[in-house]
Formats: structure tokens, sequence, C-alpha cells
């Protein structure tokens, strides 16, 4: 109904003042400091671009110039050169491993921000394989079985309980010493398995395993069932009568059919995924062994709250944002086409 | 054809079952250690691993360790309290915005719904920082108010009960104006008695989220007697490290009221959710 303002207010008005302290002007706020030196105490100082040059800024040796000369060679090659088509993708992948020796040779200015980057990115990893685990589950248990509701119940549980509780479970059950899993590593080999928290490779896959068990069975599993469900039945044995196997039944009507869901829930992980790992970091490893579990969001307390360097903090929470931005959109403009709206 | 497909079946079921089992298995290993003797009992003695899951005398007398060893029955009745009044207070001020953005047209609605759409994919550190000053300078860091006041407002809940407002006809909101209903009395008599399934969904976000946040309170809340369950179980842990039974004890504690949750309000999770904005 059309109203006024005046009417609309008291309505808006418990809302719009929180939003306005705690959400709007903080991100504002936030957008000024990301260009200051503050280390609260003392009054802020502006250094414009300082802040994100100190995280983003990397020096390029010599070494460096011989990787990107092979790149644009070969990236010439391709592009001009009338060569067969294998030829091309070999060349391509040559080119894409000269440009990976070519960031193995920069040398960030301030490596830590770099490698919390990369190791968002690596735990990010885990969500296509849980995406695959929910799709999986969702399709056995949208069969009518004895027990479904029951199964359901049981698989969604691990995705309700969390927090500081689960993680503490979580760093007794990596226990490298008298954890359950080193007995069970033990009992199978016959010698200790991973020290898992412990060590530099292992930390990240056991923060992945700890992040299937709590999302496999539930929100995401509980969205595809609902997809699942929405697949009529007619269109699956319309295939089955046309001579189509369970795989390309799976590959031709399920994959396309949860796609707009795969969609949703691949967006909503990104998102997710580069705001997450604080709380486990910090329950579990502080941010280690090395640096090997530090995620940007726990770089950013580290900074703001552990060293007082607001303004990094600041500046690193708006590249984060950035990030997001930049991944969000390119979700969209390279999934979108591909999803099929039922 | 029948047969092989109740072989299948079976496979399936069995699967099922076993994969139910691993998924639980952590929680059943907290309940097992949390009731082991806290000296040398959980140091593994039998043949294979899982020999001496539950010890021969269960030791419920951990349980009440806890709250002797720090003052857990604090940190649980200020998480209790927290969370409680956050949430009610989630409850109101989303639904009375929702209210406003999804049944009232009034100029310059549009704008400033995008605004705070815009702010959703903004990441929790962003606001961090300067809520954090904001707070400092009003004095209110180190106090309830820190935990109450900021997570009370919240555009993600006042987008998912917009959308579930849309959905209600708008027959029945003309209705009610004919018999001479205020615009409050709309919200309050027709919206909000409609909108069970979504006020419980966000309440029963709000209340998880907020017993579960850890780095919020921690940069806020100084003082033990302030501390949320969160805290509190990093401030057993620094104390008692090595204290398996107990610390289990007390996570177990700290997850109970999820459970809780869980169990009573199943069929908001898993009974189906409306997916409001998922299919094109």
């Amino acid at each position: 109904m059309k109203v006024s303002r005046w009417i609309a207010l008291p309505f808006l008005l418990p809302n719009l003042l929180g939003f306005l302290a705690f959400t709007f002007l903080p991100i504002l706020a936030s957008l000024a400091l990301a260009f200051c030196s503050w280390d609260l105490f003392s009054p802020p100082q502006w250094v414009g671009f300082g802040n994100l040059s100190d995280l983003l800024g990397f020096t390029l040796p010599e070494k460096a110039n011989g990787w990107l000369l092979l790149v644009a060679g070969i990236s010439a090659a391709v592009a001009f050169a009338p060569l067969p088509r294998w030829w091309r993708l070999g060349l391509i992948s040559l080119s894409v491993m000269a440009l990976w020796g070519f960031f193995r040779e920069i040398e960030p200015h301030y490596p830590r921000f770099w490698q919390s980057l990369g190791n968002t990115f690596f735990l990010m990893l885990g969500l296509p394989v849980s995406m695959l685990g929910s799709l999986v589950l969702a399709m056995a248990l949208n069969r009518t079985l004895y027990g479904n509701r029951f199964f359901r119940l049981i698989y969604f549980l691990p995705s309700m309980v969390g927090g500081v509780g689960i993680y503490l479970l979580w760093k007794w059950i990596f226990n490298p010493d008298y954890g359950p899993l080193q007995q069970l590593f033990l009992f199978l080999s016959g010698h200790d398995g991973p020290r898992w928290l412990e060590s530099v490779l292992w930390v990240k896959p056991a923060l992945m395993l700890m992040g299937f068990w709590g999302s496999v069975g539930g929100t995401n599993m509980i969205l595809y069932l609902a997809a699942l469900q929405n697949i009529s039945p007619e269109l699956v044995e319309a295939a089955r009568i046309d001579g189509a196997g369970p795989w390309q039944r799976f590959r031709h009507i399920v994959l396309p059919m949860v796609s707009s869901t795969s969609f949703f829930i691949l967006i909503m992980g990104v998102i997710h995924g580069f705001q997450g790992g604080f709380d486990a970091a910090y329950v579990m490893t502080r941010g280690g062994p090395a640096g090997a579990s530090t995620t940007t969001s726990y770089f950013i307390y580290e900074n703001a709250f552990g060293w007082y360097e607001m303004g990094r903090a600041s500046a690193a929470s708006l590249l984060l944002f950035a990030l997001v931005m930049i991944f969000t959109w390119l979700n969209w403009r390279m999934a979108g086409e591909k999803v099929h709206y039922a | 054809m029948p047969e092989k497909n109740r072989w299948s079946r079976v496979i399936l079921w069995l699967a099922l079952l076993a994969g139910g089992l691993v998924m639980m298995f952590p929680l059943i290993w907290m309940v097992a250690t949390s009731l082991k003797s806290p000296d040398g009992g959980i140091f593994p003695t039998g043949s294979h691993p899982f020999a001496d899951l539950f010890p021969e005398v269960l030791h419920w007398e951990n349980y009440a360790e806890v709250f002797r060893k720090v003052s857990f029955a604090r940190y649980y009745l200020n998480s209790l309290m927290v969370a409680a009044i956050v949430t009610l207070g989630q409850l109101m001020t989303c639904s009375l915005a929702a209210y406003a953005f999804s049944r009232l047209r009034f100029s310059g609605r549009d704008p400033l719904f995008f605004c705070y759409l815009g702010t959703l994919m903004v990441p929790g550190t962003v606001t961090l920082i300067p809520t954090f000053v904001l707070l400092a300078s009003a004095g209110l860091v180190d106090s309830y108010w820190a935990l109450i006041l900021p997570p009370m407002f919240s555009a993600y809940g006042t987008f998912l009960l917009r959308q579930f407002f849309m959905g209600i006809p708008v027959e029945l909101e003309e209705a009610a104006m004919v018999d001479g209903c205020s615009v409050f009395g709309i919200y309050w008599r027709v919206i909000l008695p409609l909108s069970g399934p979504a006020l419980a969904t966000l309440g029963i976000f709000a209340f998880l989220g907020n017993w579960q946040s850890l780095l919020y309170p921690l940069v806020m809340i100084h003082s033990d007697s302030l501390k949320t369950l969160p805290l509190g179980l990093l401030n057993f842990v620094d104390l008692h490290a090595a204290d398996w039974p107990r610390l289990m004890a007390a996570s177990l504690l700290s997850i109970i009221p999820i459970i809780l949750i869980f169990l009573f309000g199943q069929r908001y999770f898993v009974g189906g959710i409306r997916l409001g904005g998922v299919k094109g």
C-alpha cells in the first residue's frame, strides 16, 4: 500500500539506525582507514596507497624476465602461427607451465599476506568435493528407503553443531599421539600417519576433512534433495526407454536439472570461503604451523588486534571484499550461462 | 529386474548406515572421551583402536568438575542471555523493517533496500574494526552492550523476512484495512501471525550464529565475568590444556542447546526449506 515516508519511518527506524551505525558507516570508515596508518592510540596518519602497496607489492628478479619472454613467445606462436589443434593445446600447457615458473620467481614484499590468500584458495578446493558428496548423498536419500528420515537427521546433525566445542573435538581427533585417527592409521598400516595439525603439508587437508564432515549432509544436501524432487519421473522414464544408462541419465538429466542449485551453492560457498577459516585457525592451530593455516580472515585479525596495524588490516579486508566481488562476478559470467532453469 | 533392484537397495541401505556411523563417530568419540578418567585414562591400551572406546567405569563427575575448574555456569548464562536477547531483537527489528520494505510503498524505498542488499556480500572483518572503534569511543567495549547491540540488526534477516512477506496475499491486507485496521495493526495482526515458519527460521539462525560466534566477542570482551561460552571454552583450554576428558565434557555441554534446537526444530531444516529465489 502506498504511504508517506512518515508512516514507514517508525517501522524502518530501529533497524535503520543499527544498520547505519554498525554496517553502513563502518564500511565507509573501513574504506578510509585502509589509506591510513593507525595503531588505535596515536592519531591516524594518511599514507595513501601505502598499505595496499605493502600488501600487494613484489619485486621481480632478473630471472623472471626469461620466463615472461617464454610465455610471450609461446602465446604469440599460438595466436599467429597456423598450427594443428593438438600442437596448440600442447603449446598452451607449456605456456601455463612457464607462467607458473614466472609466478614462482616473484618475491612479495609481505609474503604472509600472499600466503594467507594461497591458504584461503587452497581450503576452498574442498567446496567442489563436498558439493559432489552432497549430491550423491541426496540422490541416495531421494529413494524410498527404510529409515530415510532417520538417515537425513544423522547426516544433517554434524552441520548443525559447530563452534569452539567442535573445533576442540577435532583438535583431539587430529591429536598426533593419542587421537583416534592416528590410532586407526597405526592399526591399519603398522606405522604412524601424518602429524595432521602439526604438519605444514597436512594441516590444510585436515581442516578440509573437518569442513567436509560439517557440510556434506547439511543445507546443501537438503537443497539438492529439493532440486531432485523437482525432476519429473516421466523425464527419467522417457530417457530409460530411449536406452540411456545410469551414467547418461545422471549426466544429461540430473546434472542439468540441479545446475541452478549447484550454482547457488557455489556462489554462497565462495563468498563464505573467502571470509572463513578464522575460528578453526584460532582454536586449533593459531594459524600455524609456519603460517600454513593462516587464512586471510585470520591475517586480518592478527594485524588488527594482535599488532594494532588497523590500517593494514582494513586494507586487507577491502582486498578480500574486492576478491569476493570479482569471483562472484566471474562465477556469474562463466557458470551463469550454463545453468539450466527448470 | 526387481531382484537386482532389491539387492541394490540393500547395498545402498548398508552404505548409508556405514556412512552414518562414520558421520556420528566424532560425536560418539566426544561422549566417550568425556567419560574417561582424567588420569591417564585417555591413552590407548586395547588391541585395536576401538577396543576401549568407552571406559569400564564411567566418570560422570567430569561434568561437575568443569563447573568447578572455571566459572562455566557464568559463561553459560552469559551466552544464553546474550543469544536470547539478540534473537528477540533481530526478530523485532528485522520484521518491522521487512514489513516496510515489502508491504509499504514510499519514495526512496528501493534505493534504500538496494543499500541493504549491497552490504550482504561485505565480509564481517570489514566492519569489525570500525565497530570496535565506535564502541570503544562510546565506552561500551567490554560490556554486555557490546555483545548485544551490534548483532541485533541484521541486513540478512531483513532480506530473509522481506522475501517471505512478499508472498503473503495482498487481499488479506486489504480486507483488514476495510475492517479499519491501522498500518501497525496489519503488521501485528495479519503479517506476523502468518509468518511463523519464516520467523522460526530466522530465530534459529540468529540464535545459532550468536551462540557459536567467536571472533566478535573475542574482540569486544576482556573481563572473565562477561565471557560467553566460546571464550570460556578457550579459557578452559588455556588453564587445562591436556585435560581432554573434561575439555570434551565442557565442549559437549556447549553444544547441548544446539542439539535441543535441532531435535525440536528439525522440520525447519530437514523437512524442506522454501527456496526463495533459487529456482528461476
